[in-house]
């Protein structure tokens, strides 16, 4: 296969201009010193909120992830690990404060400006607070923790709905304190709107991957989606953003066009991707005619594929059940078996791909029970192998292809002899 | 009274993962038995249920791991692994069930892989408020130990007693005093109590029945002052880090011998998690509000606006040690992030501090008893 093959079209250079544009916007607030970042975590993020303050969020992880993709992680790793942080902590923290005592530039030579609140949407991973912790620190800003009850149950019970409202309640008057500026319920009813708008597009956009040959991977090209779905949630650019994307998948459905010349396999994927290895791991795949059609790594932020959607009527209680009940991190670790499960069954696919990742075990500790529940209790092929998200000491190239390798060879066998 | 023979058999007691002394106690006394992850648990409440609750703090040096490892993979700390261990080697069966709360990303995971490998058994989850900013917060704890209250409530067949509640406080408020007691004899007088001791006095709690808890505390502390001082030359430290995981008794025993004199630490934390005594009235909010509002500064905790550093480095300061030692379980998230942050309050304050990690699967101490000697000598010669 020729390894220099475009995955990029249309939304890709949508997303890059508008994740320019939203870096831009943070240097200028950087620039003149205003107080309008609030630091945020991506998962169930309250984006909204911050929206109707006129204020810009700032996600840590999405500085970190753009570090490790353009291959700059590793001094600032280094970084932190002189600093006394362990080489086995997550490494998104670590790759984060390490930019920021080295007061570095982001990827694109822009500034982040200081928070003017660090929110700490906490929404199941507990590392988050001890990244915020650890920003407030340093920074001097004020944290607000906003605490989630996990999903240790299949429903949320009224008490949990009302805590999070109730805090929700507090950070509005802290926004105001710090904008100065009343909070217009009307406003943050028509942003939640417009995230409702948005939510149905990006579900839509999951759907098309049900397509065959699917017309994006839905582990790679999610991820680039995942972008603007958070920075731009709740506005007319991110509705265009979505809306030209269905329209760019569209047309390759009916022209027959996947992301691969010929698409043998449909896999789900488990895990966040390798991003210092993006590429290299998307060809590993690519040459297998292997395709993403579903992956949970795209429902960090929100689960949106099985029917949640704001709801602009009452929106605290919108955000409150978005960040309690439909984003992965805050649901439990069967919850997200019975997600998968269903990816499998209703994207039609052949196999489960599980990468671990060594900084993250919100997502890896267990992933070993997790293949053997999928290949024992559900007979779905599996294959685990294991990197980092952000430290490029943790990928073998040779190693991860030797797994890949045999995995699909015997996938294909498989298919072969299922033929006969 | 022989202190060193009863703690010689605690010692064994809880080193026993074939529970043999609780089957036995199950049998004779037709008790439910209830076990928790660490760090916290609310004693109180299973104890208005007339439920042992055991303190599960992983296997030590005592399991081969056979089959955990598979289940969790590289990177995890060996608590999360030892019990999900003792579980799959069916070591638990006598147990009714299980209690866990999101410390850390790892233990909140581990809690539902339990739930899909022993269905039929009653596990469950609390989620322990994070923001001790908000008055709602204790609210929302409240409706938590309600939850779990009616949990007990099912498996046992008994109706909750708010005067039950009020007496099972009083006995464990009681608890607490004794070990506090416990800990400022060993600060005061470290020729009449050592770690290894104290250590052991206080674990045996996670296994025997409070009301005889007390009494054996009641009886050392008694005892105390008629024993022989073993008299040394000691330096005064300060160890943070094995909240969760427990560093093996032969790591306890090695302190003792390089000549640590601890002020404080935070071994077993869940015991003394809560530093002053619960309110008995309005027994479930007082609960929750201790919870919230009066526990130890702890990696798995946030602190609201005061940052934990400050907690940390406030209590050190009161001590007045030579150093601090800090001795995290290999993987520990929670404690290898805060490590960063108390470091450089140490630092700014020129407190010489030394690090160690441990897992509960070591057995050769050499280095790590180099590493302190060498960290003293480096005290002294200065
Ligand atoms: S532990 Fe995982 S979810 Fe949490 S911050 Fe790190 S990478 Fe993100
Ligand atoms: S030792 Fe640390 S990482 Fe392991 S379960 Fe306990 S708190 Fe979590």
């Amino acid at each position: 296969m020729d390894k220099k093959k475009k995955y990029q079209g249309r939304m890709h250079g949508l997303q890059r201009e508008l994740m320019e544009r939203w870096y831009r916007k943070l240097h200028e607030i950087y620039e003149q010193d205003r107080k309008e970042a609030v630091y945020i975590m991506i998962s169930g993020n309250p984006v909204e909120l911050i929206r109707a303050f006129d204020m810009e969020p700032v996600y840590p992880e999405i500085n970190a992830l753009q570090l490790a993709i353009r291959k700059q992680a590793l001094p600032a790793l280094l970084k932190a690990e002189e600093m006394g942080y362990s080489t086995d902590n997550c490494n998104y923290v670590k790759a984060d404060v390490g930019m920021f005592f080295m007061n570095s530039p982001t990827s694109l030579g822009t500034r982040i400006p200081k928070p003017a609140l660090i929110l700490c949407n906490f929404v199941g991973c507990n590392t988050y607070i001890k990244w915020f912790e650890h920003l407030a620190e340093y920074t001097g800003s004020p944290l607000y923790m906003l605490d989630i009850p996990f999903m240790r149950h299949e429903e949320p019970t009224q008490d949990d709905i009302n805590y999070v409202v109730n805090q929700l309640k507090e950070i509005i008057e802290i926004l105001e304190n710090i904008t100065g500026r009343k909070f217009d319920i009307d406003k943050l009813r028509e942003i939640v709107r417009k995230a409702k708008i948005m939510e149905e597009l990006w579900a839509k956009v999951k759907d098309l991957a049900k397509a065959k040959p699917a017309p994006f991977d839905a582990y790679f090209d999610s991820t680039t989606m995942m972008g603007p779905l958070y920075v731009y949630r709740g506005t007319d650019d991110g509705i265009r953003f979505f809306e030209e994307a269905i329209k760019e998948f569209e047309e390759k459905i009916e022209k027959g066009i996947g992301t691969v010349p010929e698409e043998k396999f449909r896999v789900v994927v488990e895990g966040p991707p390798p991003y210092p290895y993006f590429r290299v791991m998307r060809d590993l795949l690519a040459k297998w005619g292997a395709v993403a059609v579903q992956s949970t790594y795209s429902t960090v932020g929100g689960i949106w594929e099985f029917g949640f959607r704001h709801d602009e009527n009452d929106p605290l209680k919108a955000i409150a059940l978005h960040m309690i009940t439909a984003n992965l991190p805050n649901r439990n670790y069967l919850q997200r078996y019975e997600q998968i499960r269903r990816y499998i069954k209703e994207w039609h696919a052949d196999a489960l791909i599980i990468h671990g990742v060594k900084s993250c075990r919100l997502f890896s500790c267990g992933q070993g029970d997790m293949r053997e529940f999928f290949i024992q209790e559900i007979g779905v092929p599996t294959l685990y192998i294991e990197s980092d998200l952000e430290d490029p000491r943790y990928f073998s190239p040779a190693q991860m292809q030797n797994r890949i390798d045999a995995f699909f060879e015997a996938l294909e066998h498989k298919k072969a002899i299922s033929k006969v | 009274m022989k202190i060193k023979k009863l703690v010689q058999d605690f010692e064994n007691k809880i080193k026993d993962i074939d529970f043999k002394y609780l089957k036995e106690y199950k049998q004779k006394e037709n008790k439910k038995i209830f076990a928790h992850f660490p760090v916290y648990a609310p004693h109180e409440i299973f104890h208005s249920f007339d439920v042992l609750l055991l303190g599960l703090n992983g296997a030590g040096n005592e399991i081969e791991i056979l089959y955990a490892d598979a289940r969790f993979g590289s990177f995890i700390c060996s608590i999360v692994k030892s019990t999900m261990e003792l579980g799959l080697s069916n070591r638990l069966d006598f147990i009714d069930g299980f209690f866990f709360t999101g410390i850390c990303d790892a233990a909140r995971n581990l809690c539902f892989v339990y739930k899909r490998n022993f269905p039929d058994k009653n596990v469950i989850f609390l989620h322990l408020p994070q923001n001790p900013e908000t008055e709602h917060a204790i609210k929302f704890l409240e409706s938590e130990f309600k939850r779990l209250i009616k949990n007990l409530e099912e498996m046992t067949g008994k109706r909750f007693s708010e005067d039950k509640l009020r007496e099972s406080i009083k006995i464990h408020n009681e608890n607490r005093k004794l070990q506090r007691k416990l800990y400022e004899i060993r600060r005061n007088e470290p020729d009449k109590l050592s770690t290894y001791e104290l250590y052991t006095l206080l674990r045996i709690g996670n296994f025997i029945p409070v009301e005889e808890h007390n009494k054996i505390l009641k009886e050392v502390i008694d005892y105390i002052p008629q024993r022989e001082p073993v008299e040394r030359d000691r330096i005064k430290v300060v160890i943070e880090g094995s909240f969760c995981e427990q560093p093996p008794f032969e790591l306890l025993k090695l302190l003792d011998d390089v000549g640590c004199h601890i002020l404080d630490d935070d071994f077993i934390l869940g015991r003394r998690f809560i530093l002053e005594d619960v309110n008995e009235d309005n027994p479930i909010y007082s609960l929750a509000e201790a919870y919230v509002k009066k526990t130890r500064y702890a990696s798995v905790k946030h602190s609201g606006k005061k940052y934990k550093s400050k907690y940390f480095i406030e209590n050190v300061k009161k001590l007045k040690p030579e150093a601090v030692i800090f001795m995290y379980a290999k993987f520990c998230e929670p404690g290898l992030f805060d490590y960063v942050l108390f470091k450089k309050e140490l630092e700014k304050e020129g407190i010489p501090y030394l690090f160690l990690e441990f897992e509960e699967k070591m057995w050769n101490f050499d280095r790590i008893q180099l590493e302190i000697e060498t960290f003293f000598e480096s005290l002294i010669f200065v």
